[in-house]
């Protein structure tokens, strides 16, 4: 049953990609880096290359963590919506499969936080 | 003729409730209570319904007014003797700053709840009794607001909550937990908000909040709680009385029942997050940890419930067993989520003292020092650095619960817990199984959900910067209303109040630059 309701009951997600101006929804989980209290959201054009959401946004965002400066991207272990993942950096992030409300785990080995206690 | 001039109590309450119901001609019973069948649930005799509160009307306005009497000579003496200046540090008035936007709201949701489904239900025992209920939620908005008037004039961020309740991110929590039980049918709004809140789980929320008032002089709060609690002792008779009520009906109201237990005790225990984070973080005299409250109000008292419950073929809500483990995490991972988003909240926040760290140090032995005492101390350092923590990224939130997706796995206490499904070609996201099964059994209802992370970035929160939101969307002033309590102005002003207080650190002003945060 999709709803329990009185009668016919019709609705439309909230959320589709439609609403969002073009933009499309990517959430990004960096693993045992809980400082960062939950994955971020970011509103990006599914065309952007791979290599620039790292530059441009993926950067930025960890960047107050100690651990920021050492991450090394070309060894960063990705997931994409679970699964195992290898990016390429010059395909834009939909030739990626990364589409909207997508979630990224971005792991970094080796960096295991503010004093290895993965904050 | 000998003529009875009065009628004892019982008399008058059956000629004051039941009586008063009569049999309808010309409409059928189906066209008068529509909302009674469409959930499935199977009422034999009404009849059956043991009423809970044996209360009249006249006798209860008797009563209520000679409380309100009381409660208001008390206001007055708290505002006459300047109350506000003898509470136990200023950092305290921002828990009553959650409770006022957080909570007062959602006794007035009651209240429309109450009033409707009051309105639905054939007997008129039931009826009568949430009508009732109606009242008491519409008295207890009354009291709160007024029991919290007196900060308004000397504290900030108090000043527009119902507003806020509407807008603010993290007050979609509470709010949605209950638009949740009111857009449900009768029957689950009772199950929902009399069995599962007010019975089940109310005392972790009155407790908490009315036990941290006398224990920080705040006996305004203290005294609308003392106010409330006949209430709500009535209210938790009918929340058992509702499931008892429904469970011996018929035994195909059974499963129903017990998904609307698994479903709100999850929702519920989420909710109250909230409240963990206020009792062990933002009381600055603490009344008992919030692990320790989860033992005695849920653990204890709730066990011996769902023995209770056992004969009518009830088990104990799903996912009872990942709050064993969560009450020693939430309260913490909540601190982390306020604190670095405060530049988006309508209250300060802080780090905890070192007194304080060493008190959660000891009464959470097994995950304060080894995840979230290291995680503080380093903000505490950046901010002896001038680089006081705030992220300027917007969170992923629980479609359901619609908390941001900071809960760990019950089983791997470092990696944050996820879970995922797809509807009709579209992702949904939520923070445990317990949210993603409520999803999963109604998505059509929760495709819906307002989620303000996503509406903000919709453009439908007037703004495309978070300060421009906070400010005009939310009416918070930013770096008046909300950031570091450390150096704001109320800090500053307590401090002028106290000029001996050895608790203080000296307050400087917040540096400029951090406001831009966001």
């Amino acid at each position: 049953m999709p709803v329990t309701a009185i009668g016919a009951y019709n609705a439309q997600p909230l959320d589709s990609q439609d609403k969002f101006n073009g933009l499309q929804l990517v959430y990004l989980c960096w693993e045992r880096h809980l400082m960062f209290c939950a994955p971020f959201t970011f509103p990006l054009p599914p065309t952007m290359p791979f290599g620039d959401f790292i530059e441009h946004v993926v950067k930025s965002s960890i960047s107050q963590h100690p651990d920021a400066p050492q991450v090394d991207f070309n060894h960063a272990q990705w997931r994409l919506n679970d699964q195992p993942f290898t990016p390429n950096y010059s395909a834009s992030l939909i030739d990626n499969g990364i589409d909207h409300k997508s979630l990224l785990h971005m792991n970094t080995p080796g960096l295991n936080g503010i004093a290895g206690t993965f904050n | 003729m000998a003529v009875k001039k009065r009628l004892n109590a019982k008399e008058k309450y059956r000629c004051m409730t039941r009586d008063l119901d009569w049999e309808p001609s010309y409409q059928t019973h189906e066209d008068i209570y529509p909302h009674e069948r469409f959930e499935g649930i199977k009422i034999t005799d009404w009849d059956k319904w043991e009423d809970p509160f044996r209360l009249t009307m006249d006798t209860y306005w008797k009563y209520q007014a000679e409380k309100e009497k009381k409660l208001y000579a008390i206001f007055d003496a708290f505002s006459q003797n300047n109350g506000h200046t003898t509470l136990s540090d200023a950092r305290y008035v921002n828990a009553l700053k959650l409770f006022l936007s957080g909570v007062t709201p959602l006794e007035y949701q009651a209240y429309q709840g109450f009033a409707r489904v009051g309105r639905q239900f054939s007997g008129a025992g039931a009826r009568i009794a949430c009508q009732m209920q109606a009242i008491d939620e519409l008295r207890h908005v009354q009291t709160q607001i007024h029991a919290m008037s007196h900060y308004n004039k000397h504290f900030n961020g108090l000043h527009d909550f119902a507003h806020m309740h509407d807008r603010v991110w993290f007050l979609s929590v509470p709010k949605s937990f209950f638009e949740d039980a009111r857009t449900a049918g009768p029957f689950e709004f009772l199950t929902a908000i009399s069995f599962s809140f007010e019975y089940v789980l109310t005392n972790l929320l009155f407790v908490p909040f009315m036990s941290g008032a006398a224990f920080n002089g705040d006996m305004a709060t203290v005294t609308f709680g003392f106010s409330a609690q006949s209430d709500e002792a009535r209210h938790m008779t009918l929340g058992l009385e509702v499931i008892k009520f429904l469970l011996e009906q018929h035994e195909d109201n059974v499963p129903i029942i017990q998904r609307w237990i698994d479903k709100w005790f999850w929702r519920g225990y989420r909710l109250l997050t909230l409240v963990g984070m206020m009792m062990d973080y933002m009381l600055p005299n603490k009344v008992m940890s919030w692990s320790e409250a989860w033992g005695v109000y849920f653990e204890d008292a709730g066990g011996a419930l769902f023995k209770d419950l056992e004969r009518y073929g009830i088990r104990p809500p799903k996912h009872v067993e990942e709050t064993t483990v969560g009450k020693d995490h939430v309260s913490h991972q909540a601190w982390s989520i306020f604190y670095q988003y405060s530049q988006a909240t309508n209250f300060h926040t802080w780090m905890p003292t070192d007194e304080e760290l060493d008190w959660l140090s000891s009464k959470y032995p097994d995950t304060f020092d080894k995840i979230y005492r290291p995680r503080f101390e380093h903000w505490r350092a950046l901010q002896e650095k001038g680089e006081r923590f705030y992220n300027p990224t917007l969170p992923m939130l629980c479609q359901i619960c619609q908390i941001p997706l900071s809960f760990t796995e019950p089983d791997e206490q470092t990696t944050l817990s996820h879970r995922t499904t797809e509807h009709e070609g579209e992702r949904y996201h939520f923070c445990s199984q317990g949210c993603c099964d409520i999803f999963e059994y109604e998505p059509t209802k929760y495709i819906q959900a307002w989620l303000p992370v996503h509406q903000i970035l919709q453009g439908n929160c007037g703004g495309a910067d978070v300060e421009t939101i906070v400010r005009d969307y939310y009416n918070i002033s930013p770096g008046q209303d909300n950031f570091e309590y450390l150096g704001s102005t109320e800090h500053r002003r307590w401090q002028d109040w106290h000029p001996n207080d050895r608790n203080s650190a000296p307050a400087t002003p917040v540096d400029p630059d951090l406001l831009k945060t966001g």
